[in-house]
């Protein structure tokens, strides 16, 4: 008999369920009168004997969480005092022990994958060799005289070659320092569980179309394979559930053609619909990708600006974590909420990388007369993709994040850039 | 007759580079790109000067400094060893596993010259 079974046996002679048995097992919750007379009697101890262990487990990891942390000025011989005393405070410090190893222990493999990601290291390397390249050979052209002109003509070439191999690498690395990790990896966040798996579909949900549809929702994520946390299946229940408002707004098989008639325009599909706009930018971005429709990307923010979802496309993304550019029409739209905004943006780096975004902010969930209203914002990005009769169009600089920004002299600007900042 | 160097190294540009400077400077420069087969170069035309690279394809710079410091007919080589990082450990590595100078990319044309120079002289 396994120690799962053994434990709900007794959960279920004692009349508590087995998680809550597991609480108690483990300390976290204290027990007294019929459970622990109960459970005494089925175990066959003293009532003391089950209360004195608890206490003693407590007692002991209250012990070793003072020693870890020991600084001088605690007293040790009084933690059995302390723990008398004041149990809920003593279980407050070993679960918080319990905590900071935990996120030591994540710190530490996030700094070890960092030092040891092949991806990193080999754009680094590339990085590194192509300076090198550029600096011994183009400090050969100005530092030496009477260099013959095809030794000049090879030299210039090599710095041409290195310069285009430099632009690969940074972006390879600025791409690797923003994109989310892969699914699977140690140390995702519960958006990025949720986003990895989205982006394993192609943002299109088979399973959640047509009148008549195979899940619902909750049952698609909760059937969805990745996503491990709660968090992240909580998320995924969210966006599944408004996937699927968007689903029956905008039937497939009709919205699929109006959308490649109208050359994917969000405000024609709108009116053509009688949808709210923010409806139609996350159809489109939904649509399957292997119908033919032009790759589009996705972001959903809150009223604070902290990034919901990400759906990435053709070079287009967004760091999360509440360090994303703010030039972004994204969060421009936030200050006007129902005001849609069309902009064609460029990222810095040659060649320029342009999308077109469409972008409008309104106001989620029932309103009230007593609580502000929760704004959030919706963007659909489209790579490579003009201003409709606008080409000449000066596109607006954005960028990624701060950090990996060259722009030397952006308004915007909330924290230095790792690279250098030259004129983009 | 001119000294020799041997130079190891997978960069083709840097390897343009680097032999352009020690050939206009005197030196006879042969290059090699491959770490598998580095010793055994080594050892059929030992030079005066090894300048070799840590990153390669095949081997690592540091199996090829050990393999050579290892073999009586190459033990004595002046290496100067190319590391794309310069952190102290790598430093360390270097210098136990027995490289003569240890330079971090990027490096200084004038500063490879003079420390190549200044090997060949020992």
């Amino acid at each position: 008999m396994d120690r799962r079974l053994k434990q709900a046996d007794l959960a279920a002679a004692v009349g508590i369920s087995a998680s809550y048995l597991n609480l108690i097992e483990h300390d976290r919750r204290r027990i007294g009168g019929k459970v622990l007379n109960d459970l005494a009697r089925v175990l066959g101890v003293e009532p003391a004997q089950l209360s004195d262990g608890a206490e003693g487990v407590l007692l002991d990891r209250l012990r070793g969480a003072v020693a870890s942390r020991l600084t001088g000025t605690v007293d040790l011989g009084r933690a059995e005092d302390f723990a008398t005393r004041f149990p809920g405070w003593a279980a407050l410090v070993v679960d918080a022990e319990d905590r900071i190893a935990l996120l030591e222990a994540r710190v530490a493999a996030l700094t070890d994958r960092l030092a040891h990601d092949p991806k990193l290291a080999s754009s680094l390397h590339e990085v590194i060799s192509a300076v090198t390249s550029i600096r011994a050979t183009s400090s050969i052209l100005v530092n030496s005289e009477n260099i013959d002109r095809d030794w000049q003509g090879r030299f210039h070439r090599n710095i041409y070659d290195d310069s285009q191999r430099l632009t690969e690498a940074s972006r390879a690395l600025t791409t690797f320092l923003e994109a989310p990790t892969q699914q699977g990896a140690a140390g995702l966040s519960p958006l990025d569980e949720a986003e990895g798996f989205l982006a394993g579909l192609g943002f299109h949900v088979p399973a959640l179309e047509g009148a008549d549809p195979a899940l619902t929702p909750q049952a698609a994520a909760q059937a969805a394979t990745g996503p491990r946390s709660l968090a992240a299946r909580d998320i995924l229940t969210a966006h599944l559930i408004r996937y699927r408002a968007d689903a029956v707004a905008l039937p497939l098989d009709r919205f699929a053609p109006a959308a490649r008639a109208a050359r994917y325009d969000p405000a024609l599909l709108a009116t053509e619909f009688a949808v709210p706009l923010a409806q139609v930018l996350r159809r489109l971005a939904h649509l399957p990708d292997d119908d033919g429709h032009p790759p589009m990307g996705l972001v959903l923010c809150d009223g604070a600006g902290g990034i919901r979802m990400v759906k990435e496309a053709a070079g287009f993304t967004l760091p999360r974590g509440g360090t994303a550019c703010p030039l972004w029409p994204l969060f421009a739209a936030l200050s006007q909420p129902g005001q849609p905004i069309r902009a064609e943006v460029a990222l810095p780096g040659a060649p320029v990388r342009r999308f077109l975004c469409y972008a409008v902010a309104g106001v989620e969930g029932p309103l009230s007369f007593d609580a502000p209203g929760l704004v959030s914002s919706v963007m659909l990005v489209l790579p490579d993709a003009r201003l409709p009769g606008l080409a000449a169009a000066q596109p607006r600089p954005v960028g990624l994040a701060c950090r990996v920004c060259p722009r030397p002299d952006c308004a915007a600007r909330r924290e230095p850039s790792i690279l250098d900042t030259a004129p983009a | 007759m001119a000294k020799r160097v041997l130079l190891i190294e997978d960069e083709p540009n840097i390897i343009e580079a680097i032999s352009f400077i020690l050939s206009r400077d005197g030196w006879t420069v042969h290059t090699h790109s491959d770490g598998e087969t580095a010793n055994a170069r080594i050892r059929a035309t030992p030079p005066d000067v090894i300048i070799l690279d840590v990153m390669l394809p095949g081997k690592s710079g540091y199996d090829i400094l050990r393999d050579l410091r290892e073999d009586v007919g190459t033990a004595h080589l002046p290496v100067l060893m190319l590391t794309a990082r310069g952190q102290t450990r790598d430093r360390e590595l270097a210098t136990r596993l027995g490289a003569t100078r240890f330079m971090t990319k990027p490096f200084s044309n004038a500063e490879v010259l003079e420390t190549v120079r200044a090997l060949a002289d020992q």
